[in-house]
């Protein structure tokens, strides 16, 4: 039997196009002892419409925590913005009485309310509370020595710390610890905690692209073979938009963009292709066979 | 676009009960806090890139109760919600959320980008924020993934009854 239970929280963008990062999160956390209940008739987390409408943010998410009440499951979710989201909507209706009325007014007409018996957490604070980092060294069997990688975390896994809490936004040390529990070396770069610009595509792709190519940037300085994410719209930002940037501003990187899950699932022995790598836009051929290579 | 930078403030076109609408607002309650240190600005990453977009600019154009220049403006839609300013606000404003708030209010006068409306009725048809196409659905069976859970977005329309911004999104056949 599974030792941790949680109503798995997908969101829009991941099954919208970052498969990769599911397959392979699904793939380890089924190794570390994580079981995965899907969980039904979920919508957007409600974070995309923020900033145009604060109480229709509030009601999306609401409406998914009162879901999750009533399978009495905690949600995982892969994307900081959802688990950032559901995380500040679960602690804002706790406390403001008035607030969760208003609210359950809105879900009472679909037969629903929220009660606040349930906890939303992003992977990494799975990994991180619950599967616990002596478990993931354990797990790790083909030790990745041999890489240089750039941790990216992105924005709404550490910010704002009032709602997130588990990590230090100014100096951040989970994703760190868990790619170094794989044995990579996780390098130090300028502007670490940056921001990827995927909220400003669509509104200015210039500035957007111009915040992406000055990372890509930083950690091609540092001679990082490749950047993890755990976000998938910084995924999105780097993998997809790699080419795009290189061509538009006339630089070199090829420089693979890994879900931290499939970094995991290599040091843990998996299939390369079991992991997904093959959905990755920017080729990531290069350190697959140094990994293998490692292995003669 | 507006051009929020170069000219100059006229006494009529102020507001002064602007910045009590805002405060009056969740996230916009420690608007006036704000003594101009401009923390926000030099820290945001957006404003590195962007000729116009400067968190400080827009926080004390609130504070003046510059309405329609603050609503009109492009420029308010810049920010990447990265909460970088909020978090190290010396005043705890909570910066990003002063400017939801404003967003918020530019909704209410017509103002703000295509890809929200698309969003919102991608939302209210299916829950989910993207139109995720059939072929993805298909392919999931194919990589070893479960179906995708389907939506209600029937459930997700009754809770969403009486939110103004919906007035703004134009419904199917209409």
């Amino acid at each position: 039997m599974a030792e941790h239970k949680y109503l798995m929280f997908l969101g829009c963008a991941i099954p919208y196009r970052v498969s990769a990062y599911e397959i392979s999160a699904r793939k380890v956390l089924e190794k570390l002892g994580v079981e995965l209940v899907e969980m039904p008739e979920f919508n957007c987390c409600g974070l995309p419409l923020d900033p145009v409408s604060h109480d229709m943010m509030l009601i999306l998410a609401a409406r998914n925590l009162a879901l999750a009440e009533q399978k009495g499951l905690n949600i995982i979710t892969l994307c900081p913005g959802c688990a950032g989201t559901l995380k500040k909507v679960n602690k804002m209706l706790k406390e403001d009485k008035a607030l969760c009325e208003k609210i359950n007014c809105h879900l009472k007409e679909a037969g629903l309310e929220f009660k606040g018996t349930v906890d939303a957490k992003h992977l990494m604070q799975v990994l991180l509370e619950d599967v616990g980092l002596e478990r993931i060294k354990g797990s790790v069997v083909k030790p990745l020595k041999m890489l240089k990688v750039a941790e990216h975390n992105g924005c709404h896994i550490l910010r704002p710390k009032e709602f997130i809490g588990f990590d230090d936004p100014e100096d951040p040390k989970t994703l760190k610890t868990m790619i170094e529990a794989t044995g990579a070396t996780c390098l130090d770069y300028m502007d670490e905690t940056e921001c990827c610009g995927a909220p400003s595509v669509g509104v200015s792709d210039k500035v957007a692209l111009q915040l992406a190519r000055d990372k890509l940037n930083h950690i091609k300085v540092v001679d990082a073979e490749a950047m993890i994410t755990i976000c998938p719209f910084c995924h999105i930002m780097y993998d997809t938009n790699e080419l795009r940037i290189e061509k538009m501003f006339n630089e070199g990187y090829g420089i693979p963009i890994l879900h931290y899950p499939q970094l995991l699932g290599l040091a843990m022995g998996m299939n390369p292709k079991d992991l997904a790598f093959d959905e990755l836009r920017v080729n990531a051929s290069k350190i697959l066979n140094k990994v293998c290579e490692s292995e003669k | 676009m507006t051009d929020t930078v170069e000219k100059s403030i006229k006494a009529s076109e102020m507001e002064p009960s602007f910045k009590y609408e805002i405060s009056k607002m969740h996230g916009g309650e420690k608007l006036m806090r704000c003594f101009q240190c401009g923390t926000c600005t030099s820290d945001c990453p957006v404003a590195r890139f962007s000729d116009t977009y400067r968190p400080r600019q827009i926080i004390r154009m609130a504070q003046l109760g510059l309405k329609n220049r603050v609503l009109d403006s492009d420029t308010l839609w810049l920010c990447a919600a990265c909460f970088t300013c909020t978090d190290r606000c010396p005043q705890d404003v909570e910066v990003a959320s002063v400017i939801r708030v404003l967003r918020n209010l530019a909704v209410e006068q017509g103002h703000f980008p295509q890809v929200f409306k698309d969003q919102a009725t991608c939302i209210l048809e299916s829950g989910y924020a993207y139109k995720i196409p059939e072929l993805r659905l298909k392919k999931r069976e194919g990589l070893g993934l479960p179906p995708l859970p389907k939506g209600n977005p029937e459930s997700v329309c009754k809770t969403l009854r009486g939110v103004g911004f919906l007035k703004h999104i134009e419904k199917k056949g209409e």
